[in-house]
Parts: structure tokens; C-alpha cells; sequence
């Protein structure tokens, strides 16, 4: 698969709460070439501090060849990168990794969990422009408060798919997790696709598994190059062995993965 | 001062009987087995791929997490993972006889009859140029660090991998010595035809909230722009001290990177981390030692090499 390199233009820079951003840049050729679920490597700074390019899932694709990443300040990498303004220029590798396997006529749920809400929302517009009937499939949303979760629970209405939320302090939505409003939709769905912490990712999973419905994960690791060759992203697979999130992944079927940790 | 066209600019270098159209190389470990890069690099351009250390048996590596940031550097603790001999020959050795660099092969072994056997396996094989013995990584507790640290288990693997190859023959250096003059004439007596340092540094670090080290296998090896000082000075001080040449690895990212170690008396340098963060980094160090030559109205790279003033001089 093709993969690019570009010093791309700072567009546009979304503040969504106190410590959530949007960045949209202009990456026409990985725009082009890229799949939903699949990640960049942005370098952050020009100088040598931090060293290691950031792995982000591409968020959404835009005609004219844009590309939007979707990140929650978390320590110094994101913190710089949200001082980025427009006009700025961010130098991209990507897209890298093996995305969500698509098929059109499974009705579909999808689990977003804080910035894992990221990749599903390029997966959702993907969906659509395949000409798939979107009004029956789910899109399960969970975040913190209402802050962080309705603007993605708006847009995900627009595109018209069945919107679900759960927030950790019952400001929107089922105060609760998000995994618990899974229970009476699963019965109807043939597959799970999602993205969030590790633990909704491991609840989805069991659930799925239980249901007899397939899940496909997106995990997160920490990875020096993002392009196989560092082998720092190592996760335990289910069959004892490592799997590499970069190349093998980020997209897993959720029965290839270790769950316990 | 005259100025060169390009062209005429000469950057050929010589490791032993290995000659290579340039001294820019990329690190073990830091280019997979050079595929991973194919679509952002001009694989074709490089002086030469090491590629990553490969033992008899393939190796899983450690459990994550295996990398971590550090202040303009990073730490890893991967454990040799690597596909095996086998897994070599069958699945990456093909790919790399497309390029149009030299191959160097990193071997590893947990005794001195791996290297051996490793060495033996390797030669006469079309697409490899010269091998790389790893005696450095720290990473793995049997073997590894015995060899890197022993000036006499060194010469003995050494030996091992010279009698049993006709490629030339590249020993890597620890860092996690007393003196790495030491090693370096240790290996230099037993036959090698250059040596490589710095292999990492080890290190360690610590999350405070929870009190934990940051890799699961809790020591790991310190590489990038930060340790380019510490690796600098083991080269200056290994190229005063041996005959053979000397390559210099440590940190290196941007041309005047190469140029320091060049000066400081490497005949090639390896290119490790800064593929990670910027992939094209070998290759606008070759640009740059063209253009750098180019100013200083110099036509070969071999006129550089050892060349540091020094008010002794």
C-alpha cells in the first residue's frame, strides 16, 4: 500500500474542550491513499525535543485533500502539538497500518470511547459513500461529560446513523459506560468495531465473543517509527506470540489479541 | 578556495575489501530489513543496509512496553527479536538483492558456536556483502553482555566468525565498558576487518506515579541525539588506537552529524534513530557530505576522514 511523506499545512485548529483539539491539515496524496482506521506519524517539533514522531488515527478525510486528527492533551508531545496554529506546517508519514475491514451488508455497531471516537468517525463517512443504508446500524459514543461527546453525537446524527451516548458523570446520555448499552443492541448486530481505552476495548470484546458477533479492535501502543521497524509496538497476541500494532495492526480482530494484561 | 561540481565529488570509502559508493550506512535494528522504508527512502542511494540482528533461531523479544521517550533520545528494550536464519534466507534476503546498496548482516548468537554457524550460513550467499557481529546488545541476559564487556570472549567470537566466513567481517562495540580501546584491539588481534560503536547505552526510567520502570524488562539501551557526545569520543579515542577502520554510530542525524565522526576519524558512518523520526535522514546526509565537500573545495571524503586540529598538532 502506498505510503507518503509530506510537510503538510496547519488549517484549521478546532478546540472541542478545555483539552481536546481538532487539526485539519492539507496531506492530499495520504489523504488520497488512505483507508479508514489506518493512523499518520506527525513530527511535532522541527528541533530535537520531543525526539519521536506521534502516531494518530486519521479522523476524517475531506475532499481537496484534507485530513483531520482528533487528540486529547496527555503529556508533552500533545501539548506541543496543540500549540500548532494555522499556517504552521507538520511533516506526516502515513497512512500507515491496516485499517477496519469494511463489508457492506453486516449491520454494524460502533463503539467510540473518548478519542477513540477518532478513526470510527472517517469509518462512518466511508461507510456512507459506499452507498451503504447507514439507518439501521449504531454508533455507541462514550466520554467524560457532555462537553466532550455531543459534538461527535451531533455529527454522527448527521450522517444518519442511530446515535447512542454514555458519559462518566450523567451529563449526556446513559451515565454509565459505554459497553452497557451494547447488551440489547448486540442481539441484531454481526459486527462490533471499536476504538477507545483498552479495558471498554477488552468489555466489547468479551461481549461480542459471547454474542457470537465479530469485533474488530483499533489499539494503541507507544511506537518509535510506525513503520515495522523499531518492533516497539509489540502487543500480546491471543496465540502467545507478539503482534506488531503498526504493520499487523492497528486494526485487530478482537479474538487475535490477549485481553488480560 | 575552489569550489567542486558535484559531480566530481568523490565519497567512496573502503572497510577492509568491502568498498562502498559512500560511508553512509543504516544502523541495525533502526531499518528492519530496508522493505519497511521502500516507499519513503531511495534504498538505492545508500552506502549500505545493515539489517537487523539475526540469530540461528528466531526470537520473539521482550514483552512490552519496549520503547520509551527520553530527553532527545529514547530507550528500548526489544530482545533481539528477529525472524532467524531462516526466516531470512526465505523471506527477506530477496528483496534485499533488488537494492542497489551493499547488504550487511548484524548476526547474534548465545554462544560462540552460533556465531559460528551463523557465519558459516551467511557466506556464499548472493546479496551480502559483509557481516556485522553484534557482541553489544544489552538487552538479552544470557550471552550478549559477556561478549560485549570480555575482551577476551570478544576475540574469541571473533575467531569463530573469521574462520568460518570469507565476507568481511565488522565487529559492533558496546559502549558499557571501562574502555572500549580495550575491546577494539581485543577484536582487532582476533581478525576483524573494522569495528562499528556505539552500540546503546544502558539506561533506565522510571514513571513516579506509579512507581514502575517505563520498560518491562526495566534496563534498556539510551539512543539518539543524546548520546551522540559519549559516542564521538569513544570513535576519536577507537580510530587513535587500532589500525583498522572504524565506523561510528551514536546519535547521528543531520550531515554535520557524519561529518564530526568523520573527522573525528570514522571511515563510515550508521545512520540509527533519526530513521525512525525521519526516515530521509541518511539521505540528506549523503547530500549533505556532497555539498559540505563541495564548499570546502575538497573532491574526496577520504581527505576528511581523521582530520581533526588539535592544538597538540
Amino acid at each position: 500500500m502506498p505510503e507518503f511523506q509530506e510537510k503538510a499545512p496547519l488549517l484549521h485548529r478546532e478546540v472541542i474542550a478545555a483539552d481536546i483539539f481538532r487539526l485539519t491539515l492539507h496531506a492530499p496524496e495520504i489523504a488520497g491513499a488512505a483507508h479508514p482506521g489506518q493512523f499518520v506519524m506527525l513530527q511535532i517539533s522541527e528541533g530535537m525535543d520531543p525526539l519521536l514522531r506521534r502516531p494518530f488515527s486519521i479522523h476524517q478525510i475531506s475532499a481537496g485533500g484534507n485530513m483531520q486528527i482528533l487528540f486529547k492533551v496527555i503529556g508533552r508531545g500533545t501539548a506541543a502539538l496543540a500549540g500548532l496554529l494555522p499556517g504552521n506546517h507538520i511533516d506526516c508519514i502515513g497512512p500507515l497500518g491496516r485499517g477496519f475491514f469494511l463489508e457492506k451488508k453486516e449491520h454494524l455497531c460502533l463503539v467510540g470511547g473518548g478519542m477513540g471516537i477518532a478513526p470510527l468517525y472517517f469509518l462512518a463517512r466511508r461507510l456512507l459513500q459506499t452507498g451503504r443504508m447507514v439507518e439501521k446500524d449504531f454508533v455507541l459514543l462514550g466520554a467524560r461529560n457532555r462537553e466532550e461527546l455531543s459534538i461527535f453525537a451531533d455529527e454522527f446524527s448527521e450522517l444518519g446513523y442511530r446515535v447512542q451516548t454514555a458519559t462518566d458523570d450523567g451529563s449526556m446520555g446513559h451515565h454509565g459506560f459505554v459497553t452497557e448499552l451494547l447488551d440489547p443492541i448486540l442481539p441484531i448486530m454481526e459486527r462490533v468495531c471499536t476504538c477507545g481505552p483498552f479495558a471498554m476495548m477488552k468489555i466489547c470484546a468479551e461481549k461480542a465473543r459471547a454474542a457470537d458477533v465479530a469485533c474488530q479492535v483499533s489499539l494503541e501502543t507507544h511506537m518509535a517509527c510506525g513503520l515495522g521497524a523499531c518492533l516497539g509496538c509489540a502487543v500480546t497476541g491471543a496465540g502467545g506470540g507478539y503482534l506488531h500494532v503498526c504493520r499487523q495492526g492497528p486494526v485487530f480482530d478482537a479474538d487475535e489479541v490477549t485481553w488480560t494484561r | 578556495m575552489d569550489t567542486i561540481n558535484n559531480q566530481d565529488i568523490d565519497l567512496r570509502v573502503r572497510l577492509g575489501t568491502l568498498s562502498l559508493r559512500n560511508p553512509v550506512l543504516t544502523a541495525s535494528g533502526t531499518f528492519g530489513y530496508a522493505r519497511e522504508f521502500s516507499q519513503l527512502v531511495n534504498l538505492h542511494k545508500l552506502g549500505a543496509v545493515v539489517v537487523k540482528g539475526i540469530s540461528l533461531k528466531p526470537r520473539p523479544g521482550n514483552p512490552p512496553p519496549r520503547v520509551v521517550e527520553t530527553a532527545c533520545g529514547m530507550l528500548n528494550a526489544i530482545g533481539l527479536e528477529n525472524v532467524g536464519l531462516q526466516g531470512f534466507l526465505e523471506g527477506k534476503i530477496e528483496f534485499l538483492r533488488g537494492i542497489n546498496s551493499r547488504v550487511i548482516v548484524n548476526i547474534l548468537g548465545d554462544s560462540v558456536l552460533e556465531y559460528g554457524r551463523l557465519a558459516e550460513k551467511l557466506t556464499g550467499i548472493d546479496g551480502i556483502d559483509a557481516l556485522e557481529v553484534n557482541i553489544s546488545c544489552p538487552n538479552v541476559k544470557k550471552g550478549g553482555v559477556a561478549f560485549g564487556t570480555d575482551p577476551a570472549m570478544a576475540a574469541e567470537v571473533t575467531r569463530a566468525v573469521k574462520e568460518r566466513t570469507d565476507l568481511p567481517v565488522i565487529v559492533k562495540l558496546s559502549p558499557n565498558v571501562t574502555d572500549i580501546t580495550v575491546m577494539a584491539r581485543a577484536v582487532e588481534e582476533a581478525g576483524a576487518d573494522a569495528v562499528s560503536l556505539i552500540n546503546t547505552l544502558i539506561g533506565m526510567a522510571i514513571d513516579p506515579a506509579s512507581r514502575r520502570p517505563r520498560l518491562a524488562n526495566i534496563i534498556g539501551g539510551l539512543s539518539g541525539p543524546a548520546i551522540k557526545p559519549v559516542a564521538l569520543r569513544m570513535v576519536w579515542q577507537t580510530a587513535r588506537a587500532v589500525s583498522i577502520p572504524v565506523i561510528g554510530i551514536g546519535g547521528i542525524a543531520t550531515p554535520d552529524d557524519a561529518l564530526e565522526f568523520l573527522i573525528a576519524g570514522a571511515t563510515a558512518i550508521q545512520v540509527g534513530t533519526a530513521n525512525f523520526y525521519q526516515p530521509r535522514s541518511a539521505e540528506s546526509i549523503i547530500d549533505g557530505l556532497t555539498a559540505y565537500l563541495g564548499n570546502q573545495g575538497e573532491s574526496s571524503i577520504r581527505s576528511i576522514i581523521g582530520t581533526l586540529q588539535t592544538d597538540g598538532d
